[in-house]
C-alpha cells in the first residue's frame, strides 16, 4: 500500500458491493467519473477506492443488478458539538493542500429555512374554494413594468384604442422560469434540454454569462441572456436576437465573488461561443468594472435598451444581501424592467465554501424586505421582482409570490430533474450525471431528448400543484396572491421574524 | 421492419443492454441466475463497444442480405418472413463462419460449453410476440437503443 496522509482514510462514503448480485458487467467502472472503481481481471473483482467517492451514487443508479449502495461511512471521531464533522474534514483537507476550499451547489449549512415556517390558508364555509380541474385557474404572468394608469381612446367608429405606450412584457404561462447556467458551467445538452423544455412550457430559460451557442438559435425567442461582468459572448445580436437581457451583478450563491471557468475547461465550442481564445481562462471579475454606482448601472440598462430599440425588457440580477431593499430601490429608479434577487442557498458551479456558505440572506426574507420598501416608496409597479435561489417545491414558490416576487427562477431543482443527486462536485467538471461538464464522454449522458421531457414533467407537476393550491385558497389567478400576505401565516418564527416578513403568527 | 437503431451520441456504456440481453435468454429471465447459476456470463448478443468518449452496443443488424446466412454451412442461419435473421443454435455445427462473415461482429462464438455454436440477436423474437420492445432497448437508460422503422433510412448501420 502505498503511503497517503491519515487523514485520506477518514473517507465520508462507502461503496458496498454485494459481491453475489454484482455480475460483473462493469458498468459501475465506466459510469464512475472520479476512479474509485475499478476491476481487477487476475481475480476476476470489482474493488472501489472509497477515498475517491464523491457520493454521487451515479454506480448505484445505473446498476443492473442493484449491487451497489452508497452508504455514508459509519466511522466517525467522537461526535463533537462544535467541531462538526464537516468542519474537521475541512480543516484535514487544507492542511494537506494550503488552498481555499471549492465547492458547488448551493449553501448546504442548517440555517431556519422561513419557507417551513410558513403555512398556507384555506377557504372554509364563508368563502368558497374552486376546484381548478373544472374551473378556469390562471398562472399566466406578465414581467416587465407596468404603467400607473392606462389612458383609453376612442377612435372613430367606436374603437377603443390604448393612449399609453406600454412598457415590454414578458408573458409566462407559469411563473416558473429556468435560470442562468452557463455554457461551460454546464454542457450543451442540458442547456438545450432546458430550452426545449422553457419553449414548450411557455416560459423561459437564461443562458447564463457564457454566451448563446449556434444549436440554441432555435429556441432563442424564449430565452433571457446574460449580460455580467465578464461580457463574454455580449454581441449587439445577441441582444437583439432574445426575449430579454439579464444584467448579473451578483451570484446568491457567491456575493462579492466572481467567477472563473479555468483555461482547461474552455474548448474550442466554449471559446467561440464566449468569443474569447481557446484555451485561455474565462474570468468573470467580481464588479462590473464599468458600474460602480446606481449611475452607472442606469448607463448599462439604458445602452442595453438603446440597442434593443427598448422593445426587450431588461433585468438586473442581484444576490440578497443584508441592505438589499435599499438596493433594489436603487436598481428599480435605475430603469430596469426586473429585478431578480438570488437568496444564499442558491446554487453554484464552483464557489469558495467559506462564501457559499456564510454570505448572503435567504431569498424569502430579501423578497418581503424588498417588495415591502418598494411599495413603501410607491414604485412596486415600475419593476417585476423575480426571486431565485432556494426555491424547492411548488409550496415555495406559492409562499414566495404571496411574499410579493412576481415570479421564481429555478435551477437546482432543475438538475435535480435531471439526476442531480447534490454531490457539490460540480466544481470538479467530473460530473457523473453529465451536467455540471464538457466532457465529451460524461455530457453524453444528458440526452435532451429525455432531459427536457423531465423538466417539463417537474414544472407542469408544480404548476398543477400550485393551481391546486390557488384553488384551495379561493383566487382563480396568480395575480390575485401577489404580495398577498394575508393568506400566509408563520409558525415556530419569533415575533421579529414573523414582522420581516410581514405575516401574521398562526391563530392570529 | 423495425430493428434496433443505435444513437452513438448518446450511449454512455452502462452495459445494461449486455445484462438485460443475456436474462432475457435466460431460463430464470433473472439477471444474476443467469450470470451466476446458468453459466451465462458473456453470453450477450449486444455487446457495448467503448473506445472513450465513443461508445455504442452492437447487435445483429438484422441484414436485407445476411452476410452470415451466405457463410452458414449448415443451414442454421436464416432469414424469416419478418425480417429477422435467426440461428438455431440447435442446427449449428461451431464452423464460426457467420462469426468471421458478420461485418458488425455481431455473430459470436460459445465456447464456453461442450457443444459449440455460434449466438446472435435474434431481436428478442418471443418478446415482440407479446408485444413488447427488444430487452436492449427497453433496458438502454438514455435512449441510445431505439425500436424503430427508419433504419432502412439511415445509411451508416446498412448493408448493401
Amino acid at each position: 500500500m502505498l503511503f497517503k496522509k491519515p487523514q485520506i482514510q477518514y473517507y465520508p462514503y462507502i461503496v458496498q458491493r454485494d459481491d453475489y448480485r454484482c455480475v460483473r458487467c462493469l458498468g459501475c467502472v465506466e459510469q464512475c467519473s472520479y476512479d474509485a472503481t475499478f476491476y481487477d481481471e487476475e481475480l476476476d473483482m470489482l474493488w472501489n477506492k472509497h477515498e475517491a467517492c464523491v457520493g454521487c451514487k451515479r454506480c448505484e443508479a445505473m446498476c443492473p443488478t442493484d449491487a451497489l449502495k452508497i452508504i455514508p461511512n459509519p466511522s466517525r471521531p467522537y461526535e463533537h458539538q462544535s467541531w462538526k464533522w464537516d468542519l474537521v474534514m475541512d480543516a484535514y483537507l487544507q492542511a494537506n493542500t494550503g488552498s481555499i476550499i471549492i465547492t458547488g451547489i448551493g449553501n448546504d449549512k442548517p440555517y431556519r429555512v422561513s419557507f417551513d415556517h410558513l403555512l398556507l390558508d384555506a377557504c372554509q364555509v364563508t368563502n368558497p374554494s374552486i376546484d381548478p380541474l373544472r374551473e378556469p385557474m390562471e398562472l399566466r404572468t406578465f414581467l416587465g413594468r407596468k404603467v400607473q394608469k392606462i389612458e383609453l381612446a376612442e377612435a372613430e367608429g367606436g374603437n377603443i384604442t390604448l393612449k399609453t405606450r406600454l412598457a415590454p412584457q414578458l408573458q409566462l404561462e407559469t411563473p416558473i422560469m429556468f435560470s442562468a447556467m452557463s455554457y461551460g458551467a454546464i454542457n450543451l445538452n442540458f442547456q438545450e434540454s432546458m430550452a426545449r423544455a422553457a419553449v414548450r412550457l411557455g416560459t423561459y430559460w437564461n443562458t447564463g454569462e457564457g454566451g448563446l451557442h449556434k444549436r440554441l438559435y432555435p429556441y432563442v425567442n424564449s430565452g433571457i441572456v446574460q449580460v455580467a461582468s465578464g461580457r463574454f459572448g455580449v454581441s449587439r445580436d445577441y441582444l437583439k436576437v432574445a426575449a430579454a437581457a439579464e444584467i448579473k451583478i451578483g451570484q446568491g450563491a457567491k456575493p462579492g465573488i466572481g467567477g472563473h471557468l479555468p483555461g482547461e475547461k474552455v474548448n474550442p465550442d466554449i471559446a467561440e461561443t464566449r468569443m474569447i481564445p481557446p484555451g485561455s481562462d474565462a474570468i468573470s471579475p467580481a464588479p462590473h468594472h464599468d458600474i460602480y454606482s446606481i449611475e452607472d448601472l442606469r448607463q448599462l440598462i439604458y445602452a442595453i435598451k438603446e440597442t434593443t430599440r427598448y422593445e426587450k425588457p431588461v433585468f438586473v440580477k442581484i444576490a440578497a444581501v443584508h441592505n438589499v431593499a435599499a438596493i433594489a430601490s436603487g436598481i428599480a429608479r435605475a430603469g430596469a424592467d426586473v429585478i431578480v434577487i438570488d437568496g444564499f442557498r442558491g446554487g453554484t458551479g464552483a464557489a469558495p465554501k467559506s462564501v457559499r456558505d456564510h454570505i448572503g440572506i435567504p431569498v424569502e426574507v430579501a423578497i418581503a424586505a424588498v417588495d415591502r420598501r418598494l411599495r413603501a416608496e410607491g414604485i412596486r409597479n415600475e419593476v417585476s421582482i423575480v426571486a431565485t435561489g432556494g426555491i424547492r417545491s411548488s409550496a415555495d414558490v406559492i409562499k414566495i409570490i404571496a411574499l410579493g416576487a412576481d415570479a421564481i427562477y429555478i435551477a437546482t431543482a432543475a438538475m435535480l430533474a435531471v439526476g442531480c443527486t447534490l454531490c457539490q462536485t460540480c466544481n470538479t467538471g467530473r460530473c457523473a450525471w453529465g451536467i455540471t461538464t464538457n466532457d465529451p464522454r460524461l455530457a453524453r449522458r444528458q440526452n435532451p431528448d429525455i432531459a427536457s421531457e423531465q423538466l417539463y414533467n417537474l414544472v407542469r407537476g408544480w404548476s398543477h400543484e400550485m393551481k391546486e393550491m390557488l384553488g384551495a385558497m379561493g383566487i382563480n389567478s396568480i395575480e390575485s396572491l401577489k404580495g398577498n400576505r394575508l393568506r400566509l401565516r408563520s409558525i415556530g418564527l419569533t415575533e421579529k421574524e414573523s414582522e420581516i416578513l410581514g405575516v401574521l403568527p398562526a391563530g392570529e | 421492419m423495425k430493428k434496433v437503431i443505435i444513437i452513438e451520441d448518446f450511449c454512455i456504456a452502462c452495459y445494461n443492454c449486455e445484462v438485460a440481453c443475456v436474462a432475457t435468454h435466460s431460463r430464470s429471465e433473472d439477471p444474476v441466475k443467469a450470470y451466476k447459476r446458468e453459466g451465462l456470463r458473456g453470453r450477450s448478443n449486444a455487446v457495448v463497444e467503448v473506445e472513450s468518449p465513443v461508445a455504442f452496443s452492437v447487435m445483429c443488424r438484422h441484414c436485407r442480405h445476411p452476410w452470415c446466412m451466405d457463410a452458414c454451412i449448415s443451414g442454421a442461419i436464416q432469414r424469416l418472413d419478418n425480417g429477422i435473421v435467426y440461428l438455431d443454435e440447435g442446427r449449428c455445427v461451431g464452423c464460426w463462419g457467420c462469426v468471421v462473415g458478420c461485418p458488425y461482429g455481431a455473430a459470436h462464438p460459445n465456447l464456453t460449453v461442450k457443444d459449440k455454436h455460434a449466438f446472435k440477436c435474434d431481436l428478442c423474437i418471443d418478446r415482440l410476440e407479446i408485444g413488447l420492445k427488444p430487452a436492449c432497448v427497453e433496458a438502454c437508460p438514455n435512449r441510445a437503443l431505439i425500436y424503430d422503422e427508419t433504419m432502412e433510412k439511415r445509411a451508416e448501420v446498412h448493408t448493401p
